[in-house]
């Protein structure tokens, strides 16, 4: 196997500026679509909060062509899967399939893409189980934390502060033709992506896809890049009571690196360093392993099309809240005042050069990376190169990415559990 | 003695140890695993959650790789590691880069005989499992279907979670900690699967370089639990806090071994979808299922699923529903019914006897296509039956015809061999 590269990815613009990307591997009789459409919640008015997701949720549940009860019968009669979901400025769609049926889970995707009807009462029964969702959120420790840390992390009115699935109130009064209106101001072809790989005839998918999405027009409207958020300046904290639960989740984090910055790759080795490597890395090692404080304290950083969040998670005990805070910020502290080691910079890179060939075995992997190389720019040839940039990345590069970033004193911190 | 067919090999070491090696060439990545079998099912009162526990101790250091170091070791080869207990098993494993798989088996050797269970290590990692049982409390699913467990078995072992009672997390010693380690970690209690990027025959050479030299321990404790047959429906309430119902119901199932199994797998994909049948999940939506159609298509519930897992002993089929806010759990819990009447009444079509084969070729293909994947099912399978349970598994399903699973319906979904489980929400929005 050779690391997907510029030789063995087909790319080719459509007219209608869909972009679409083929690699072909035939080590086992399946096939995955993977893409995105330029449409997400940063397009939905704060007071509409859930729209665009519930718009993506939508499509699948009725086209022109077939009912919601037909889309899914054809797909499960064939053991393949489709869905659509909405992110904060694209939403996505994937698919799954042995690679004989590829051309009906293109068909599928493409008649909810490109022509939804909004069943009213599917409409009706899509409410009914986001609510039911929403609810069961409002009682999920780690979910509430997540939502409430985005709240603190970001301005009021930015995309990234309110939560894409929406809230009770907002979802409540969102009505069919809202729906409809969004779907048709802003689903559209300019900027679409589809990658597909598996074992499939890289010439016959190149025809299928652009059968099934060649002819499709559609707005082609600019939208604005996400906007930039100040640092944080202080410590904002926010505790979410929910009586009656076992265990306390801790969100702890900042706005992060998009994927497009610089030094996003510096970022990404620093949080490596510090919740990732190993079980965990360092916040794994001191608040898991020698405080025995919880069962995951992990960091993440989510990289994106915006600004998104750097941040810890983690699940304690209600009475070990404040120490195990205490311990993430002293690692977060850590890691800004003092440059990380020469062995342990070198056992992160080696991590994340070596663990490469894992991330590309199956076709879902490859498809992701293929999705991102495109959507940020990074070139067909950034797998190739990946190990020198990775390899270039200094102990300072990865103290000024955490002194970038990151702050003991000053972050967004949200808890969710049981009342003290 | 040595079965060897195509990049395939089985064999048993002197020391009673299982090996599997299957190569795999698509990428250049090789997956390790040890199989042990003990798990919950071989616990009692005192010592739930003593297999799972023993799992964590693992991870905490030998002489040779102290703690962390094996972790990090895995991690600076690009590698994943981790653990898995359940009821029948536990398992380690580390998925590599084919050309550093030694590592793998450089420390799964040493760690089935020289895990130091350091006192210290032992009381910082009792928090941790505490933790991760009260985190699991978090979840009214949870706390449910550890009822419905627990009315489902009254005498055999599968009638408590893998994590175990608070009340043993609390109170279980190092010594009986220790002591379930050396019972149980040793080559005849054991199976060793490589599958990846590698020569079959040299791997089973490094697999004899590395374990052939550890002496078998002594017979193993047999289970000797059987389940009485269920003679009348169970019901179970979880009075919990939240704002949102669960019905969850649990059937008696036949064992793996019994040809049941099979049409079981194919009224379980009509009923609640394919995605059920553990370990293969994999994405598949159950839409079009008839179980979708009675309760969630009809506005009563938000979603519902099934479960249905291969194990040593029979064990049960489930099914799990969110009822929605403005309906009733009886609402749901009558539609469900039924449906359930109607499986038992009439035969389904072989449409849909066609299309559960179709999904479950599908799902077979998707679950050999890593080889942590391919690993998972070839040791998994020979925890409850052996590696040919998996390689026949199409051809198995394949023979099962529209009355089979009639029959299998009437006696599986009787209400008599049925648990029926209540989530009611303490706080109502």
């Amino acid at each position: 196997m050779s690391i997907p590269g510029p030789d063995d990815i087909t790319r080719q613009e459509l007219s209608n500026g869909i972009v679409i990307l083929v690699r072909e591997n035939h080590t086992s009789p399946s096939v995955v679509v993977s893409g995105l459409v330029h449409v997400g919640a940063a397009d939905e008015r704060p007071e509409q909060a859930g729209l665009a997701a519930f718009t993506a949720a939508a499509l699948m549940r009725g086209t022109a062509r077939r009912t919601f009860a037909q889309i899914y019968e054809e797909l499960e009669s064939v053991g393949a899967s489709a869905g659509i979901s909405t992110g904060t400025y694209s939403t996505g769609f994937a698919g799954k399939s042995l690679a004989e049926d590829l051309p009906l889970v293109l068909d599928i995707l493409s008649d909810a893409l490109r022509h939804p009807t909004f069943p009213p009462d599917e409409i009706e029964k899509l409410r009914g189980e986001i609510l039911t969702d929403l609810e069961e959120r409002a009682h999920d420790t780690a979910r509430m934390a997540a939502l409430t840390f985005h709240e603190l992390a970001y301005p009021a009115g930015h995309p990234y502060a309110r939560s894409l699935s929406g809230y009770i109130e907002t979802v409540s009064r969102i009505t069919r033709d809202d729906l409809a209106a969004f779907y048709s101001g802003r689903y559209g072809p300019a900027g679409m992506i589809v990658v597909v790989v598996g074992a499939v005839k890289t010439d016959e998918v190149l025809a299928q896809v652009e059968a099934a999405f060649g002819d499709w027009a559609g707005p082609t409207g600019e939208r604005a890049p996400l906007p930039d958020v100040p640092r944080i300046a202080e410590a904002r904290e926010r505790f979410v009571p929910i009586p009656g639960k076992t265990q306390s989740d801790i969100v702890l984090g900042y706005p992060g690196p998009p994927r497009t910055d610089p030094a996003f790759l510096d970022a990404a080795v620093c949080n490596t360093v510090l919740g990732v490597f190993g079980m965990m890395g360092r916040l794994g090692e001191k608040v898991r392993d020698e405080q025995g404080l919880a069962y995951y304290a992990y960091s993440r950083v989510d990289g994106g099309p915006g600004p998104g969040p750097w941040r810890v998670i983690a699940g304690v005990n209600p009475a070990n809240v404040a120490r195990a805070i205490a311990s993430i910020r002293a690692e977060i502290a850590r890691i800004c005042e003092e440059p990380v080691g020469e062995q342990e910079l070198a056992d992160n890179k080696a991590f994340l050069t070596g663990s490469l060939p894992l991330r590309l075995e199956t076709n879902e992997g490859v498809a992701q990376v293929i999705l991102d190389m495109e959507r940020y720019s990074l070139g067909l040839d950034y797998l190739q190169r990946y190990t020198g940039l990775i390899e270039a990345i200094t102990a300072e590069q990865v103290q000024a990415a955490a002194q970038r970033w990151l702050d003991p004193d000053a972050y967004a911190l949200a808890i969710a559990g049981p009342p003290a | 003695m040595t079965k060897q067919t195509n990049g395939f090999i089985k064999t048993t070491l002197d020391n009673g140890l299982t090996v599997l090696v299957k190569e795999m060439h698509a990428a250049p990545v090789a997956s390790f695993w040890i199989w042990y079998r003990v798990g919950s099912r071989n616990e009692h009162t005192g010592i739930t959650g003593i297999s799972h526990w023993v799992e964590h101790m693992l991870f905490k250091g030998t002489p040779q790789f102290p703690k962390g170091a094996a972790d990090k070791a895995i991690a600076r080869e690009g590698g994943t590691f981790n653990g898995l207990t359940w009821y029948d098993f536990t398992t380690y494993f580390a998925t590599l880069p084919a050309s550093r798989i030694e590592l793998a088996l450089r420390i799964e050797a040493d760690r089935m005989c020289n895990a130091l269970f350091d006192p210290d290590e032992v009381a910082a990692e009792r928090t941790v499992i505490i933790s991760e049982r009260q985190g699991a409390e978090n979840d009214p699913e949870f706390l449910l279907g550890e009822e419905l467990l627990a009315a489902a078995f009254r005498v055999h072992p599968y009638g408590v979670e893998t994590l175990g009672h608070m009340c043993d997390l609390e109170t279980m010693t190092r010594e009986q900690l220790y002591t379930h380690y050396r019972t149980y970690y040793a080559p005849n209690n054991a199976l060793a699967v490589a599958v990846g990027d590698l020569d079959a025959d040299q791997m089973l050479q490094m697999i004899r370089r590395y374990f052939e030299a550890i002496p078998a321990g002594p017979p193993i404790p047999p289970v000797t639990a059987v389940e009485p047959p269920q003679k009348g429906e169970r019901r179970v309430t979880y009075e919990g806090e939240g704002n949102v119902a669960y019905l969850q119901v649990a059937f008696r199932a036949p064992s793996v071994h019994h040809p049941d199994f099979f049409a079981l797998i194919v009224l379980s994909a009509v009923l609640s979808g394919a995605s059920g049948l553990a370990f293969f999940g994999g994405g598949l939506t159950n839409h079009s299922s008839r179980l979708y159609k009675a309760l969630v298509a009809t506005e009563l519930a938000a979603d519902v699923s099934g479960s249905l897992a291969p194990t040593v002993d029979p064990f049960l089929y489930g099914i799990s529903a969110t009822v929605r806010p403005g309906h009733t759990l009886a609402e749901v819990e009558e539609a469900l019914e039924r449906e359930l009447e109607r499986a038992i009444a009439e035969p389904i079509t072989q449409e849909e006897l066609t299309k559960a084969i179709k999904q479950a070729k599908a799902q077979f293909a998707y679950s050999s296509e890593s080889v942590t994947g391919k690993a998972l099912w070839l040791g998994y399978s020979e925890i409850f039956a052996d590696y040919t349970w998996f390689e026949n598994y199409i051809a198995n399903l394949s023979g099962v015809t529209v009355e089979d699973v009639q029959r299998v319906a009437q006696t599986v979904l009787k209400r008599s061999n049925r648990t029926t489980g209540w989530y009611v929400p303490t706080n109502h929005a």
